[in-house]
């Protein structure tokens, strides 16, 4: 192919790339005549070009295409059809130049359909043809198509389609070529008595021979060709009209060039590649450099050498930085095309199309945005009646905006529709098997979100031509993740979705942390890396365990740690406390990376993984440092995944079911706030609480010294909720009443402050065993008090005098949350039974097959990583405990949780939350227990 | 290298059918790999262990600025690390585009055989070796295991597969 059809695809594809875009600007603003001078233009040049090139097909698109806008420009209102009808024509254009690409000639095919209904659309707002227009002649070709001028023809004159008729029939040797794609451009005013048609003109000069570099200079070789078929016009006419619109043309392509030259993109991918291996071998002298102590006179001139790398590959990169906004440019037509398709009214806003971004991470996530935004547009924002109804303007927005953040990129997505389906997924997910039933309620939403990213996973009630195929948001995780970058979900109900995307600026050369975990070094991408902190037994971090699982407390958050060298399978299952740990921050994910040593951030070239170990999700690729040492590079991705994926692996399993207690305690929860002794706040969960009583201090009586209250015709012993609190001697006192059966217990507080519902994310404490933990509820920290510290410490007392004959039995209560453990405990045991527990429904079935034996068995049914049915069913399975009660805690019991309890002869089902519920379940199961005894 | 005095018969006279073996020792068997797949022969210094990775895989190995992945032959064909870590050997392949190196107990010498007496496997051969052989070759003291470099290398699939 010759460097003039090359030069002349790239930038007609250019020309239409912003055709599109101002297309559609058009179509919203149709009054604002620049944008249309601009679409005229850039198309009247395209046309030219095509025609001076030789591509027949191409010239006759555009030239009806422009025909039409033409009649824009004359005042013809700007419809939706008109303007479809001139993207669908861009389309058409865009195809024959790919073909022109791949092939080097303009394919074989006929664009009558497109032209024919281009011209018919120009002319719908045209005067009514002329009554004198003879009929079209049986000889003429097929292809003839009719075009009106727009004034009454004056005495003399032919009409347009005659002379074209003339055209088309007058001999010549170049009839061939031309006949059937000539088309037809329309004079914007009247033809002066002289003048020669624009379409005379420009097939005169098609048809003139030689290289013509110049339209200008042929204007002599033109006029007898226009003469021939019209030979009452004067030839010289046609100078002054080519004079005009040349120079018009002309000036447009100097004005406004900016300095630059195209440059092959596999030139600049070999230079990058150079320079990655530059930086490589500089990397390796500095290596050397630092190691010899002797100068021998090169460590200035290593120095300097370093520095020019440095700004080579800076240099390098920018020229491969290209503004995210071409990612974008397609994203208006598509959201136009939809809009009308779907009868909906979106509009797309884009900020920061400046953003710079690497060509190769900007080739990928193209078609992840595009098809993202086609979501958006189809999935998100709602029909013009829905929004009305929700109280939201018809026009939907969709949001693009992309800026800057540290070394990467972030995108966003958002729209103002009516967000995920929660629901919809939840139920959608145990249907396609990927949650258990029971696992997906106790997730919280953010965790559901993420189920859209799931192979297939759609939940869109109907399949459009749009989306909805289930095909889609994996493709668009996956291509995302495979740059390195993330996706992140956050969506409201009814408020709308926001898609954040955050990729790495480049992937060639990225900085990295270059850690050791016994003796092997690993690079970690500073990117996900957010701070290290030093960790040894005896300072202020120190690694602690819950069953195991390292747990860093880092300003009182909870970091879950990850130990390095186990995730590898470097050590055995010592518990490693000394080291560093990598805070590391993937989505919304966080996490410690536990490792040996910490070294030094490198500039290191990612060398891709062999494909014999590409499987290995923990590794994103491998590179050469310095020293020669070849090092894997960490993925903080698949480490994340690693870790959020408890079922996959056994060694996360507890991290997973600590996450999801947290996910569990993300439901509203209604809690007492008071105050006690302190300034602190305090909270009890509501559901414990019997009653709130105030009473006259000198009601209280002091028996042995302690505090006792005459309440409902017993004696309640009263407890002060801390230390620093006195019980009142005179005035009025709060009190917390707790019952457990008929046994009752004060707790005096200074002051009841308010019931609040909030979500409940407590952080445990493990020193206060007056404490379950503080959260932050209301926006203030509050301090969770642990009734079952209380419980003790008066009913012992208390117990002596007044227990009835428990049924001294003995209990497992099966529980992963340790809050409700903790909660339930001292209740149960109040009431007689000697609790064993459990918090996973293997630990149950390891203690029973052990040879524990229990009289009845209390289980949640919502059982972390296990289901607690599934736990029932296998101990139905066992003939020890075919026959042993089983009560069922639920959060809330459903149709299908009864039923399936039912035949696993689970004996009752209680709420979570109803203590008293359960106790008298317990009350009856005894009953029933003894009487078959 | 070090020459090892010509063991093969035939191996003096030349013909045009003759093919060309780079022959590697492992546990003391002779194996040939076609010279064609053969890009060069060298010591392994340091090599990097990938955790995770399949058993076959050794390690990686930086050869002059590249990095190699490190298939152990002997792990290949089931049989136990060797205990000498002196020098190790290994045969630079490549395989898709991408470079492989073989780790081999030593390196022999370069034989000229004909493929016309290569005989085919005996039935009775260890499973996971016929997958991985091509022929035997008589030679005079010795038989020689001609590998195939493709299936040497495509344990992967079998992996997945499985």
């Amino acid at each position: 192919m010759d460097d003039l059809l090359l030069e002349f695809l790239t930038e007609t594809n250019e020309h239409l790339e912003t055709v599109d875009v101002e297309m559609v600007r058009f179509e919203q603003d149709p009054n604002n005549e620049a944008i249309l001078s601009n679409i005229f233009r850039l198309v009247h040049t395209i046309k030219g070009t095509c025609g001076f090139l030789g591509l027949p097909r191409l010239e006759a698109l555009a030239h009806a295409a422009e025909t039409l806008m033409g009649k824009f420009r004359d005042g013809m209102p700007v419809t939706t059809p008109a303007v479809s009808l001139i993207l669908a024509t861009l389309d058409r254009i865009k195809e024959i130049l790919g073909e022109l690409e791949r092939q080097g000639a303009e394919p074989e095919g006929s664009d009558g359909d497109l032209i024919e209904m281009l011209d018919k659309m120009a002319s719908q707002e045209a005067p009514a043809p002329e009554p004198f227009v003879p009929a079209p002649s049986p000889q003429s070709s097929g292809q003839l198509v009719y075009q009106v001028l727009e004034r009454e023809l004056k005495p003399g004159e032919v009409s347009l389609d005659e002379l074209e008729r003339a055209f088309q029939e007058a001999p010549g040797p170049e009839k061939a070529s031309t006949s059937g794609t000539l088309t037809y451009q329309v004079l914007e005013r009247p033809l002066k008595p002289g003048e020669v048609s624009l379409d005379e003109l420009e097939r005169a000069f098609r048809e003139a021979p030689g290289p013509a570099p110049l339209v200008i200079d042929k204007p002599a070789a033109s006029a007898p060709k226009a003469e021939a078929a019209a030979p009452q016009r004067p030839a010289q006419a046609s100078k002054k009209n080519s004079d005009a619109s040349d120079a018009g043309e002309g000036a447009e392509g100097i004005a406004g060039k900016v300095q630059t030259i195209r440059v092959n993109v596999d030139t600049l991918e070999h230079l990058m590649t150079m320079v990655s291996e530059l930086v490589l071998t500089r990397n390796q002298l500095l290596e050397i450099a630092r190691r010899s102590s002797d100068d021998h006179g090169y460590k200035v001139p290593l120095q300097r050498l370093s520095q020019v790398t440095a700004e080579l590959q800076d240099g390098v990169m920018k020229t491969r930085m290209q503004p995210i906004g071409n990612a974008w440019q397609k994203l208006p037509r598509v959201v136009r095309d939809l809009s009308n398709e779907l009868s909906k009214k979106i509009e797309l806003v884009m900020q920061g199309a400046d953003t710079e971004l690497d060509r190769q991470v900007l080739e990928v996530i193209k078609d992840p945005l595009t098809h993202m935004v086609r979501n958006s547009a189809d999935h998100g924002i709602e029909s013009p009646a829905d929004r009305k109804a929700a109280g939201k303007p018809e026009k939907g927005t969709i949001r693009l905006n992309a800026y800057h953040e540290g070394g990467s990129i972030t995108i966003e997505i958002s729209d103002d529709g009516k967000g995920l389906n929660f629901a919809a997924i939840r139920k959608k997910a145990v249907e396609r098997g990927i949650a258990g039933d029971s696992e997906v309620e106790r997730m919280s939403d953010a965790q559901v979100a993420k189920f859209i990213f799931h192979p297939g996973f759609s939940t869109a009630a109907k399949v459009t031509s749009v989306s909805g195929r289930g095909v889609g948001m994996d493709v668009v995780k996956t291509n995302i993740e495979l740059i390195g970058g993330t996706v992140d979900i956050r969506s409201e109900q009814g408020r709308g979705t926001t898609f954040t995307i955050k990729i790495p600026l480049t992937l060639a050369i990225v900085a990295a942390l270059i850690v050791a975990s016994k003796d092997q070094r690993f690079a970690i991408p500073q990117v996900a890396v957010s701070e290290l902190v030093r960790v040894s037994p005896s300072s202020e971090h120190s690694i602690e365990r819950i069953n195991g699982t390292p747990i860093l407390r880092l300003r009182d958050r909870l970091l879950p740690i990850v130990p390095l060298s186990k995730v590898m399978g470097l050590s055995g299952n010592e518990d490693v406390n000394n080291g560093f740990v990598v805070v590391t921050q993937v989505a919304h994910q966080r996490f410690g990376i536990l490792v040996d040593g910490v070294f030094h951030t490198e500039e290191i070239v990612v060398k891709p993984m062999s494909s014999k170990l590409r499987h290995i999700q923990l590794f994103s690729g491998n590179t050469i440092l310095g020293d020669g040492a070849v090092v894997l590079i960490i993925d903080p991705n698949g480490l994340a995944r690693m870790v959020g994926s408890g079922a996959d692996s056994n060694e996360f399993q507890s991290d997973a079911g600590l996450e999801q207690t947290i996910a569990a305690a993300d439901e509203l929860t209604s809690l007492l706030v008071f105050r006690g002794g302190g300034e602190s706040l305090k909270a009890v969960p509501l559901s414990l609480v019997t009653r709130l009583e105030e009473i006259d201090a000198s009601t209280i009586e002091w028996s042995s010294g302690r505090p006792v209250v005459q309440y409902r015709g017993r004696l309640m012993p009263l407890v002060s909720c801390d230390d620093e609190l006195a019980i009142k001697r005179q005035g009025m006192q709060s009190l917390l009443v707790f019952s457990d059966g008929e046994v009752s217990m004060g707790l005096a507080v200074a002051e009841i402050v308010d019931i609040v519902e909030d979500k409940l994310d407590v952080e445990l404490l493990a020193e206060r065993s007056d404490l379950v933990g503080s959260a932050v509820v209301r926006g203030r920290t509050t301090e969770i008090v642990n009734i079952a510290h209380y419980l003790p410490m008066v009913l012992e007392t208390w117990a002596r005098k007044d227990r009835r004959g428990g049924p001294d039995k003995s209990l497992l209560l099966v529980d992963s949350s340790t809050f409700f453990r903790d909660m339930l405990v001292p209740v149960l045991k109040a009431s007689g039974y000697r609790v064993q527990t459990a918090a996973t429904a293997q630990e149950a079935v390891r203690l029973l097959s052990n040879g524990l034996q229990v009289d009845v068995i209390v289980t949640d049914l919502e059982l972390s990583g296990h289901s607690g049915f599934a736990l029932v069913a296998s101990l139905r399975a066992d003939p020890h405990h075919s026959s042993t009660p089983v009560i069922g805690m639920t959060v809330k019991p459903d149709a299908q949780q009864i039923a399936l309890a039912r035949k696993l002869r689970i004996s009752e089902i209680v709420s979570k939350i109803d203590r008293r519920g359960l106790l008298s379940a317990l009350a009856e199961l005894n009953a029933s227990l003894e009487e078959a005894a | 290298m070090k020459q090892i005095e010509p063991i093969a018969t035939g191996a003096t006279k030349v013909t045009s059918k003759q093919m060309e073996f780079v022959t590697v020792t492992v546990a003391g068997q002779l194996l040939g790999l076609p010279i064609s797949r053969v890009h060069d022969v060298f010591v392994v210094s340091e090599m990097t262990t990938v955790p995770l990775a399949p058993g076959e895989i050794a390690g990686l190995l930086n050869l002059r600025g590249r990095v190699v992945t490190a298939v152990s032959l002997r792990r290949r064909l089931g049989l136990g690390d060797s205990t000498s870590v002196e020098r190790r050997m290994a045969v630079g392949l490549e395989n898709h585009g991408e470079a492989y190196g073989l780790l081999v107990d030593e390196v022999g010498e370069v034989l000229k055989l004909d493929p016309d007496e290569m005989q085919p496997n005996p039935v009775h051969m260890d499973r996971g070796w016929v997958g991985l052989s091509q022929g035997v070759h008589q030679l005079h003291d010795k038989l020689l295991i001609v590998l195939d470099v493709d299936a040497v290398l495509a344990f992967e699939t079998e992996r997945e597969a499985a």
